[in-house]
């Protein structure tokens, strides 16, 4: 429907000798999610690391807009609207909502040597962006970060991201530390990101997460692109065997249904 | 209810209550009469002298570095002031800006060494310390072949820097602490910059990412710290008319207390200039006020290290109440 905001084509990622990133192409449109999924050790860190400028690519392309990119720093790829939110959510616990929501683009007013920070205006628009989200039990600007949930502060980071003309989101890991309730909090706000026509990328280990919001899905392995296939391609337990790391996985259900009997056992200790 | 709840979520609340206890306790225990102790200087001028520096080293602090190397630039701002317009008779201008370079100099060798290595500042800072304190003796040994300098400062200087005010003992560096309270005041709370500097003290990371120049930031605080305590050295040399070696090592220790028990987070992120004010005013009433009670004059270090530990206990708690504050919903 329409062209990708986001692109990778074989990109490769390097650490001196230690291979990464092993030709990884992706892309993710306006308006979908991408969940990344991977076990730990997969490369999913790295591989969002260099989509948000943290790292170069050792060789392959990235494109935005179909124009080739290249980050020198975090702050560049910001610029261009690609945005991270990771698993804590807001940085500074002992801020308010209004004084992290606009860290860096304080708004001011006065003139001169005597521009005040606009605690009024600050704490009204961040509060809003975030209930537009549906977190309602957000009122109140001058509460400090640390004091709200795990999930709410998820939202408000991802409100802020939003808020700021993030066009890419990357939610690294969001409802790994979050309760049932909590994770599905931030799952709607997900939703709500892709309804704006936000590029998300969801970086996930827990694929019934993935599974409620992804669109198109990428499974990482030892730093290669192992599956790449849209929703409903494929169900719920083939993606957990690739994840787990596929064949060898299968290969052992396999082995397990032949001595039946132990096999329950077994998978119970596995 | 409501008033209350509100006044101790915030960061100089705990400096408030010891401020009470304090003069509550020296009323009670120590015997002092109020208005006594409210119109005597010494107290007062104290709590310019260590306040001056205070302020930029609380701002420091919620930035989350720290700076001991203040204590052995008092005494190096004043040698300076006292070498250079003293001991060879250069107009006072030139002693009071030789003061500041000093202060600018040492201050920008320990902001550039913060964000150029990962060596904690208070390691930095120890070593710009002992060795300012090297530079400062041998300097003054080899220029001027004694420990104590003379100076005399012309009257403009005197009024401006070292005068008596008030036609009593209350020294001029305490307008000095008022106006520069106001001024990091308004810099902390109400322009942007303090909002950078909490967020540098709350996580450096994201708050480079947000695109604040973090590394600029940290150099000017350092600047801020050492140039105050150089300042308040120079202040110090004019009014006294002479400035000596020694001294300054006490200063770090108290100007560290009075920020901590004006609120201000060890580790950075959470903190206000009212607290640091109070804190030091606080501070200096059991230092120097304790000479108004019976109490024995010995016994003040006791009653600032339960003071200390008192403040942050209340800091801590304070600090919880503020994070699990949520307004009520409304019905």
């Amino acid at each position: 429907m329409n062209k990708p905001v986001l692109e990778l084509k074989n990109v490769n990622k390097s650490f001196g000798p230690i291979d990464v990133l092993h030709d990884i192409t992706l892309q993710v449109k306006a308006g979908e999610v991408l969940c990344l999924l991977g076990d730990n050790g997969a490369g999913k860190s790295t591989l969002i690391k260099t989509l948000a400028g943290v790292h170069k690519p050792t060789s392959g392309e990235m494109l935005m807009d179909g124009e080739p990119v290249s980050f020198a720093r975090p702050k560049d790829a910001a610029d261009r609207g690609i945005a991270t939110v990771h698993q804590f959510g807001g940085t500074f616990p002992l801020m308010s909502i209004g004084r992290s929501f606009f860290v860096g683009v304080e708004p001011t007013k006065g003139f001169g040597p005597f521009k005040v920070f606009d605690k009024k205006t600050a704490n009204e628009v961040a509060v809003k962006a975030v209930q537009e989200f549906g977190i309602t039990r957000i009122t109140d600007g001058d509460r400090l970060i640390g004091g709200l949930s795990g999930g709410e502060r998820q939202s408000l980071a991802i409100a802020r991201a939003l808020h700021f003309g993030a066009r890419v989101l990357i939610l690294d890991e969001p409802t790994a530390a979050l309760g049932v309730k909590q994770a599905s909090h931030v799952l709607r706000v997900v939703m709500e990101a892709k309804k704006r026509g936000v590029a998300v990328i969801f970086i996930t280990h827990q694929v019934t997460h993935a599974m409620a919001v992804g669109d198109h899905f990428a499974v990482l392995i030892r730093g290669a692109l192992a599956a790449n296939f849209m929703k409903g391609e494929k169900s719920r337990e083939e993606i957990t065997d690739l994840m787990a790391g596929g064949e060898a996985l299968a290969d052992l259900d396999a082995h397990l249904e032949d001595n039946t009997g132990q096999g329950a056992a077994a998978a119970t200790v596995s | 209810m409501d008033l209350i709840a509100n006044l101790l979520r915030r960061p100089a609340a705990a400096s408030i209550l010891s401020l009470i206890g304090v003069l509550v306790f020296y009323v009670v225990f120590g015997g002092v009469e109020l208005g006594k102790l409210a119109n005597a200087a010494s107290w007062l001028n104290y709590a310019a002298r260590i306040g001056i520096v205070a302020l930029p080293v609380g701002l420091l602090m919620i930035s989350g570095e720290i700076d001991i190397s203040i204590g052995a630039m008092i005494p190096a701002g004043a040698m300076t002031t006292a070498i250079i317009s003293g001991y060879y008779d250069l107009p006072i201008i030139f002693g009071i800006i030789g003061a500041l370079t000093i202060g600018v100099l040492v201050g920008l060798f320990n902001g550039i060494l913060a964000v150029r290595t990962t060596v904690p500042t208070l390691i930095i800072t120890l070593g710009t310390l002992v060795a300012m304190q090297g530079v400062v003796l041998a300097g003054s040994k080899l220029l001027t072949g004694a420990a104590s300098v003379p100076l005399t400062a012309p009257a403009w200087a005197k009024t401006l820097f070292g005068d008596f005010i008030f036609g009593g003992s209350h020294q001029v560096i305490i307008i000095w602490w008022v106006i520069l309270a106001v001024i990091f005041w308004f810099v902390m709370h109400m322009s942007k910059f303090g909002n950078w500097i909490f967020a540098i003290g709350g996580d450096k990371v994201s708050a480079r990412n947000a695109g604040i120049p973090v590394d600029r930031i940290t150099i000017l605080l350092f600047v801020l710290t050492s140039t105050a305590a150089s300042f308040v050295g120079m202040c110090h040399a004019i009014l006294f008319n002479s400035a000596q070696v020694s001294g300054g090592m006490n200063d770090i220790f108290n100007i560290i207390v009075s920020v901590v028990v004006g609120g201000v987070l060890l580790t950075g992120g959470f903190g206000s200039i009212a607290g640091v004010f109070i804190g030091t005013l606080t501070f200096a009433i059991v230092n120097k006020g304790i000479d108004f009670t019976a109490i024995d004059r010995n016994w003040a270090n006791l009653i600032i290290g339960v003071m200390l530990l008192i403040a942050v206990a209340m800091n801590e708690s304070f600090r919880k109440m503020a994070l699990s504050y949520a307004p009520k919903p409304k019905k």
